[in-house]
């Protein structure tokens, strides 16, 4: 168990160490996610629509492309130069990969998502006092689950043709459950409705998360079978 | 090849399109007691009768992708490649059956509902079951090697079917927070008997037609491997 955990560490450590020293992915995320707003500004009448009024919409959606398009980097970086071939062959469990690439992408996600909420806060106008805390756990209660499910499917469409297209097709429809959940929770928080009202949703959120990093651990030595 | 004409592949063929004959002829039959032996409905008139078509078409993409997540999750325990190949068999028959529900539910619901489409949780259900279908279908054609897709395609399989109750879960919680005018529901209990009967043999030639196209696709799946090809290559 802690021989798994240690050489987990050391997969996320590298991953992470990969980008903060090129930190292309990192800068070309943020930019993304800046991008998909300054389109969304446009796709919205602004006589009808305020906004504030779409702002939960708007951060979600964002989130959802934002992190399919992340998701997608976690294994091509390791296809260049066959690196996946070298981290199978080296003596460690399979399910201490997938820990290690969960972790870095999860760390990876989050950052880029804190500054997307931020991002969303300057030009949505969306007002975050007193509730910054609460929605930046929500956007980790909806990754959390997500992340797992895109970095099992990332190993898999990474060996495929059309990469790049297969993963949103295969991960989008996983992401329906988180951004319903999202959009409900941030909404009310803006709104300022107690928490009752959101328990619920957060519950579902916690579930899913749960689930589906059990089921990746699970599945994702078969993936990796030569 | 008919130096394989015993072989399992192509007996699973034939039987399958014995299967499928079958249930083509039950089909006409179930047009002929829609149209000729069953009342029309009072309320929405002629376009009731799609509902004889749209339920058991919707019953049979349901069951057909249930099949390919208990069929995945055998796989990966068992590693045998009859299961892959039923996988592969029943996603496919599985969309054939979605696009027939997709389809003649807008038909239904321009007349009935005034709209070609609403986002009413059980619309969006299948509909994105659908599209996880076509998804699993799609990473099947991208691949080549049939060991690699068997496996990938099988943990797509089972994390597709784990994936159902939460998308059921979200969208039913999504819309009953958001109510929708009343809307016209053709299947309430108290259905008159002849309907029901309709309905019944109905479900009954779609279930065959189901089993027909599943076990002559496997079939074809089959022999193609055996044959060492790739059927339904993507591009």
């Amino acid at each position: 168990m802690r021989e798994t955990l240690r050489v987990a560490l050391v997969v996320a450590e590298k991953d992470l160490r990969v980008e903060l020293r090129s930190r292309t992915a990192f800068i070309s995320a943020v930019t993304l996610a800046a991008l998909i707003l300054l389109v969304f500004n446009f796709a919205r009448d602004a006589a009808v629509v305020s906004r504030e009024a779409l702002a939960p919409s708007v951060l979600w959606v964002t989130l959802a492309f934002v992190g399919v398009t992340v998701l997608n980097r976690s294994f091509a970086v390791e296809r260049e130069n066959g690196a996946l071939d070298g981290l199978l062959l080296a003596p460690v469990s399979r399910s201490a990969v997938f820990l290690g690439k969960y972790a870095a992408n999860l760390v990876f996600v989050l950052v880029v998502e804190t500054l997307t909420v931020l991002l969303v806060v300057l030009f949505f106008g969306a007002d975050l006092r007193g509730t910054l805390g609460a929605i930046l756990a929500t956007v980790f209660l909806a990754s959390a689950g997500f992340v797992a499910v895109g970095t099992v499917f990332a190993a898999m469409t990474a060996r495929t043709r059309f990469a790049e297209l297969m993963l949103p097709l295969l991960l989008l429809p996983f992401l329906v459950p988180p951004v319903i959940a999202g959009v409900q929770v941030t909404t009310r928080l803006l709104a300022g409705r107690p928490v009752s009202e959101i328990a619920g949703w957060l519950r579902i959120l916690g579930l899913y998360d749960i689930v589906f990093f059990t089921l990746g651990l699970l599945v994702f030595p078969s993936l990796m079978d030569e | 090849m008919s130096t394989l004409a015993a072989s399992p592949a192509q007996r699973a063929i034939r039987r399958g399109l014995v299967l499928t004959g079958i249930g083509l002829a039950a089909l006409a039959g179930v047009y002929l007691l829609a149209l000729q032996f069953t009342p029309i409905e009072r309320f929405q008139g002629l376009p009731q009768k799609i509902f004889y078509v749209h339920v058991p078409a919707a019953w049979s993409a349901l069951l057909a992708f249930s099949l390919v997540g208990i069929a995945s999750a055998l796989y990966l325990w068992l590693r045998d490649p009859r299961l892959d190949w039923f996988a592969e068999s029943s996603a496919e028959a599985g969309l054939v059956f979605s696009v027939v529900m997709l389809t003649t539910g807008p038909l239904w619901g321009k007349p009935i509902w005034g709209t070609y489409w609403t986002w009413d949780a059980r619309l969006t259900f299948t509909l994105l079951l659908f599209f996880l279908f076509l998804g699993y279908r799609a990473l099947r054609g991208a691949m080549h090697e049939p060991g690699d897709r068997a496996r990938y395609s099988a943990v797509v399989g089972i994390m597709g079917l784990v994936l159902v109750p939460f998308v059921h879960l979200t969208v039913y919680l999504f819309n009953t927070l958001h109510p929708k005018p009343i809307v016209l529901k053709p299947d309430s209990p108290s259905l008159p008997w002849e309907m029901l009967r309709t309905l019944l043999v109905s479900l009954g030639a779609f279930t065959v037609l189901l089993f027909g196209f599943v076990t002559a696709r496997y079939g074809l799946a089959r022999r193609s491997a055996e044959q060492g090809e790739e059927v339904g290559r993507g591009d």
